[in-house]
């Protein structure tokens, strides 16, 4: 909390009520928001999933100052790893292991998860290692390669082999199963209440993202931390510091993948679907937008970047055809096309009226230096 | 030997155009060190501008020849692209020059989608078709075929290069381009207004796009309002392959994308026994891309830079 409060530093009464009266909110907000609806559940279910990948992104871009345009591939990465190891799509193409799984290919997300993060993280080493050496926009076209290429493979494993199911995607995905209970049902308490499946995964993606946060906050002040942050601002000083410039890249990269790729199985589970569809270079920007709009670098300006990125188009999304038709009578702009042309809007707005984010990090200690002067920004060079 | 003659034509043409478009980006980045992500949809503009004014000179003067009809499209194209670049620059970059380095980047990718917005509501979300305005008749060369349009497009983009690097690297205005490449500040210093200089670069770089919208839209005969997003990534790519900020490298760049992109389309599926097929096209690109970057961080033509200017 004192992260998000500096001032609650001075009293511990404070920064704990405050943490408090924030976990409860969180936790009764579904129950609010469902009321109109399960749709806003969902985006808010959503809105946790984009936060975890904002953070993500954030260790590498934000911390390592190493600009990533195909973060969204590790994104990728873990939603196809849950979707191959929990639904029918290997056991049905590939009748040996059928065989060796007559009950079908169902796999604990014990294990799913660690392999989809495992396997983010080796993307992320595979990815790094090449463009150790490149800088600035030269690495973001190489990422934004990789993101494309990652992609195209998703779009086209289906023949010899079909191992991706192709531009049609991976359908009848299992949902969360932990110790019995399935996330896909409505739960009820004693036949007390009951809770819809919807909110179930709010909750589980909220938990995920508070472990996210915590881990990103401890990761920032630890001894990697300060590393990256040398690296950013300058990685020549950095070496001479002592610092083995490569290994810490490295790390920068498998961390923020790890970080997407659990947001990816998480993504496959909720949706019980996935096509190479959702992994475009539009969503690689737009979670590159949280992180900037947000604040780069700065915990609490990414998160707000995300929710606020995630949840506006929706929120559009649900306004703009009322408000028009109270104003004029009729529909005049289609829903869909208002929207992206108000979200673009808005980026820029935001960016022109805060070129450091909106919510960006304190002028000293760990803050990436508010320098103006015609000084390129310390996060990328 | 027919197909390769045929892939090298393909890759000529394909090239030529990921070449003009790259002259905008890397322009405008050499100059203010900044990724115009929305150079793509300016060509997108440029095209559907284009296909408006010829479809009505069409309706109103059925009588006129084609290639004038195509002449008065690009000399529609060009102006508005002009102008919508500027307004971009104007807009959503000046007021950035000095802000963080990612800032002009999510504003140009606002713009992009703004843009892009714009066009689906004038101009519809469907595919539209560009009228066949050049003869459609294939010309035999050495067992591969190619049609005028092809043709044009490779001539015209030489043309248009070969004056580029004369109006950089021999006139006044060119002299000034590059000092403010340099340094915009010493430029500034000494009597060249730096602000009329980007704004003069935008514009040729608009007018570049315009010219390769409506060479793309008669090439594949269609236009629609995300046609802009993958010529624009290619281009951006080849200015990379290049050398970004390097106006010979992204035309090197450019037109070696091109053959690349071709000859591995057409050649991908026999050498690997039909395991992969031509679909893996961009990929081929990016591949050729990384391991390109991996020997020379700063792209073919590109100058090493010393670690921290």
């Amino acid at each position: 909390m004192q992260l998000f409060f500096p001032k609650l530093k001075d009293s511990p009464t404070a920064a704990v009520a405050a943490a408090f009266a924030v976990g409860v909110l969180l936790i009764a907000l579904p129950f609010v928001v469902g009321h109109f609806g399960n749709a806003w559940v969902r985006a808010l279910a959503f809105a946790a999933l984009y936060v975890m990948l904002a953070l993500g992104l954030n260790v590498v871009v934000g911390f390592a100052g190493l600009l990533d345009l195909g973060y969204i591939a590790f994104y990728a990465v873990g939603a196809y790893m849950y979707a191959l190891m929990a639904s029918p799509q290997l056991t049905s193409n590939f009748p040996a292991l059928a065989a060796m799984f007559p009950d079908g290919f169902h796999n604990s997300i014990w294990l799913v998860i660690p392999m989809g993060a495992g396997l983010a993280a080796l993307f992320g080493i595979l990815l790094g290692a090449p463009v150790l050496k490149l800088r600035g926009d030269y690495l973001a076209i190489v990422t934004l390669g990789f993101g494309e290429i990652i992609r195209i493979f998703l779009n086209n494993l289906n023949a010899p082999l079909n191992i991706t199911n192709g531009p049609q995607g991976i359908t009848l995905i299992d949902p969360v199963k932990i110790a019995g209970v399935n996330f896909a049902k409505e739960q009820s308490f004693f036949g007390l209440f009951s809770i819809p499946s919807v909110h179930m995964y709010y909750y589980l993606f909220l938990f995920l993202t508070m472990v996210t946060v915590l881990v990103c906050i401890r990761l920032q002040h630890s001894r990697l931390g300060r590393a990256w942050m040398a690296i950013r601002e300058d990685d020549v000083a950095a070496k001479a510091m002592g610092i083995n410039v490569r290994n810490v890249k490295l790390l920068a990269f498998a961390l923020g993948a790890t970080f997407g790729g659990v947001a990816g199985t998480m993504f496959a589970a909720f949706q019980g679907f996935v096509s190479p569809e959702s992994f475009s270079l539009m969503e690689s920007i737009i979670v590159l937008a949280m992180v900037v709009l947000g604040g780069i670098g700065h915990i609490p300006g990414v998160i707000l970047g995300a929710v606020l990125l995630a949840i506006f188009p929706e929120i559009l999304r649900h306004t703009v055809v009322p408000v028009q038709q109270q104003l004029f009578g009729k529909v005049i702009v289609d829903a869909e096309v208002l929207r992206m042309l108000l979200y673009g809007l808005a980026t820029v707005a935001i960016m022109l009226y805060r070129p450091k984010g909106l919510w960006p990090a304190p002028e000293h200690g760990v803050a990436p230096a508010g320098k103006t002067e015609n000084v390129p920004h310390p996060a990328i060079t | 030997m027919d197909t390769f003659i045929q892939q090298v034509i393909n890759g000529l043409v394909l090239g030529s155009l990921y070449s003009l478009i790259a002259l905008g980006y890397t322009m405008v980045y050499g100059i203010l060190n900044l990724i115009n992500f929305a150079h793509g949809d300016v060509l997108m503009v440029g095209a559907l501008t284009a296909l408006t004014t010829i479809l009505l000179l069409q309706s109103h003067f059925p009588d006129l020849p084609h290639w004038l009809l195509l002449l008065f499209g690009t000399a529609v194209a060009i102006p508005v692209c002009i102008i919508v670049s500027l307004t971009i620059e104007r807009i959503a970059y000046r007021p950035l020059r000095n802000a963080p380095r990612l800032a002009p980047l999510i504003t140009a990718i606002g713009v992009s989608i703004i843009l892009q917005t714009a066009a689906m509501m004038i101009w519809g979300r469907n595919y539209m078709t560009f009228p066949q305005l050049l003869p459609p008749d294939p010309i035999v060369i050495g067992g591969a075929t190619v049609t005028v349009t092809k043709l044009l497009v490779i001539a015209l983009s030489g043309l248009i290069m070969v004056g580029l690097m004369l109006l950089v690297n021999r006139s006044k205005l060119g002299r000034a381009m590059r000092a403010t490449a340099e340094n915009p500040r010493v430029a500034g210093l000494m009597g060249v207004n730096p602000n009329y200089v980007i704004a003069v670069t935008f514009a040729i770089g608009a007018a570049l796009a315009a010219i390769a919208g409506v060479m793309i839209a008669a090439n594949y005969s269609v236009a629609h309002f995300y046609m802009g997003f993958l010529p624009g990534l290619k281009a951006f790519t080849a200015a990379v392959l290049g050398g970004i900020g390097n106006i010979p490298g992204a035309m090197v760049g450019g037109l070696l994308l091109g053959l690349i992109e071709a000859l591995g389309a057409g050649y991908i599926g026999d050498l690997t026994g039909g395991i992969l097929g031509s679909h893996y096209q961009d990929v081929f690109a990016f591949i050729v891309l990384c391991a390109v970057l991996i020997f020379r961080p700063s792209g073919l033509l590109g100058e090493r830079v010393a670690d921290r200017a």
